[in-house]
């Protein structure tokens, strides 16, 4: 709850929210939530629509500032103003060191949001290039690497809207492994494709978490959660409500209201 | 009509195409310069960078050009403070009066052009970009300016053939460009009709040219779509067994 601080250890990998706030449009989205994803963690977070976990996910690499709160990144503490009682918006202080923790932190969106005036390949090398100096030669040979990765060496050279939907989320999660990032966040991936095209998706992450990846999951593919998630949680109305490893989390849940949720995605 | 006094003064005429084009290209391309950061203060949402923009796309796109040239070439000589210092090197000549106008001019419309393009621009886009780490500048340069330029492409091009007839003002301040020969040709041979005819094919002729490098510069870019993708789409095919 908000306000009791903790003691814990701070760990050096890995991302760690406390008490996070957000007022968005008159709603508290995020109601003191506290989060805390360890190395090697794959975190699956399910609640129904508007419960906030967009919000959330988005608060951990400051693509929304939360109004109150702390987050660490690997175990920096990100510089954040909070809002001020009167409505003052919170603020990033630090800027590079926001764009440090981003470049560490990869995202896959809904919505793919691939930039189309770039190839696939030019989508998965403009990070390394910008951000990390990589040179063209060695971005490129680290692009089809990550597009083979994804099942897509024939599509380097294919525009977005070239692509399938299921091809195009599998370029932005090649795009986002070519950050080499140390934690992957996922907005329900999968939930903006066809049927037929969700399974191609869902493997390529399954193989990602096989290697032992640091994941943050929010998806309604309920029996891709159960299997591959090393901890699950169930966020209602801004906060969670509960959080447990797979196996009673989908087998024993505690809470009625997340009973009464698994029951209807049956 | 004399057909060969049409295709002589055609030729007489087509000595004006440098200048013309001259004029087309140096105001373009300072129109551009003054554009692109221009269009970004006017598209923030901070209205101390965006009012004074919008002040200025105002006032351009509000007066006639014709009156603007007017203003710097007669005017601007008016004011003694101009006319004692080192701009009066530049401004007492005519060609340098039409730069600066049609620049100035050319820049207003620009700039309004690129803002619709750069908020056009969806957010996830933007995101994505941040969620890599991009800086603000970055994003700009790489991501939304990329992205705004296409879409605003066609209308671009229509202001670039505007601004190619709009040359033509250059003739009232003297300047010997396609319109200033065919004055200049008419008032010896007096003979309107041919040489106005002339003078129209000579544009007509750029504007051809210009449509169609901006058509090739089109499909050039055209592996990048106008519209972005659409994850939404739907399955037509699909939707038919259901
Ligand atoms: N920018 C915004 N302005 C106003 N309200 C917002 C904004 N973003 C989100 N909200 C509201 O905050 C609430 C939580 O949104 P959020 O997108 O985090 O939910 P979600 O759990 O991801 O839902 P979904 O499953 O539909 O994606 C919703 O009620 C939404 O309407
Ligand atoms: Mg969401």
């Amino acid at each position: 709850m908000p306000g009791a601080p903790k003691v814990q250890q701070i760990p050096m990998h890995g991302i760690r929210a406390e008490r996070i706030e957000k007022r968005l449009g008159g709603n508290d989205v995020l109601r003191g939530m506290d989060i805390d994803v360890r190395p090697g963690e794959i975190l699956s977070i399910l609640g129904s629509s508007g419960s906030g976990k967009s919000t959330l996910l988005r608060c951990l690499n400051l693509l929304t500032i939360p109004d109150r709160g702390d987050i660490w990144i690997h175990g920096e503490k990100l510089a954040i103003r909070a809002a001020s009682q009167h409505g003052g918006p919170a603020a990033i202080l630090d800027q590079r060191q926001v764009r440090k923790a981003r470049a560490s932190v990869g995202m896959v969106f809904q919505s793919f949001n691939l930039w189309p005036h770039k190839t696939a390949l030019e989508n998965v090398t403009e990070g390394p290039v910008l951000i990390k100096g990589l040179r063209r030669n060695a971005a490129a040979d680290l692009g089809h690497h990550y597009l083979a990765k994804v099942g897509l060496s024939g599509k380097a050279d294919s525009y977005p809207h070239h692509l399938s939907g299921g091809q195009q989320q599998r370029v932005a999660i090649a795009r986002a492994l070519a950050m080499e990032p140390r934690v992957l966040l996922f907005d329900e991936p999968t939930s903006a494709l066809d049927p037929e095209l969700v399974g191609e998706v869902l493997r390529v992450m399954a193989a990602l978490a096989g290697e032992g990846r640091t994941m943050v999951i929010v998806t309604h593919e309920m029996a891709f959660a159960r299997e591959v998630s090393t901890r699950a949680a169930f966020m209602h109305r801004g906060l969670i409500e509960e959080e447990s490893p797979p196996r009673q989390f989908f087998f024993s849940p505690v809470s009625s209201r997340l009973r009464g949720f698994l029951a209807s995605h049956r | 009509m004399d057909i060969s006094l049409l295709l002589t003064s055609t030729l007489t005429l087509a000595g004006g195409i440098p200048l013309t084009l001259l004029l087309t290209f140096a105001s373009l391309l300072a129109g551009l310069v003054l554009a692109v950061p221009l269009a970004f203060m006017r598209a923030s949402s901070c209205k101390w960078l965006s009012l004074p923009v919008l002040a200025y796309t105002y006032v351009l796109r509000g007066t006639p050009l014709l009156v603007q040239l007017f203003i710097i070439y007669y005017g601007l000589g008016q004011i003694s403070a101009i006319r004692s210092s080192v701009l009066w090197v530049l401004l007492r000549d005519p060609f340098w009066c039409c730069l600066l106008a049609f620049s100035l001019n050319g820049a207003a419309y620009t700039t309004e052009i690129f803002r619709g393009g750069i908020q056009a621009v969806s957010n996830g886009m933007i995101e994505a970009a941040q969620a890599v780490g991009m800086s603000p500048l970055q994003i700009k340069r790489r991501i939304i300016f990329p992205i705004a330029f296409r879409s605003v492409l066609p209308s671009y091009a229509n202001e670039v053939i505007s601004l190619v007839k709009a040359t033509s003002l250059a003739s009232t301040v003297t300047l010997l460009e396609i319109t200033g020969l065919s004055r200049k040709l008419v008032s010896e041979t007096f003979a309107p009709y041919e040489i106005f005819i002339a003078a129209g094919v000579l544009y007509l002729g750029l504007t051809f040219l210009l449509t169609g490098f901006f058509h090739l510069l089109e499909t050039r870019l055209n592996g990048a779509p106008r519209a972005e993708a659409r994850p939404h789409r739907v399955d037509l095919q699909q939707v038919a067994h259901e």
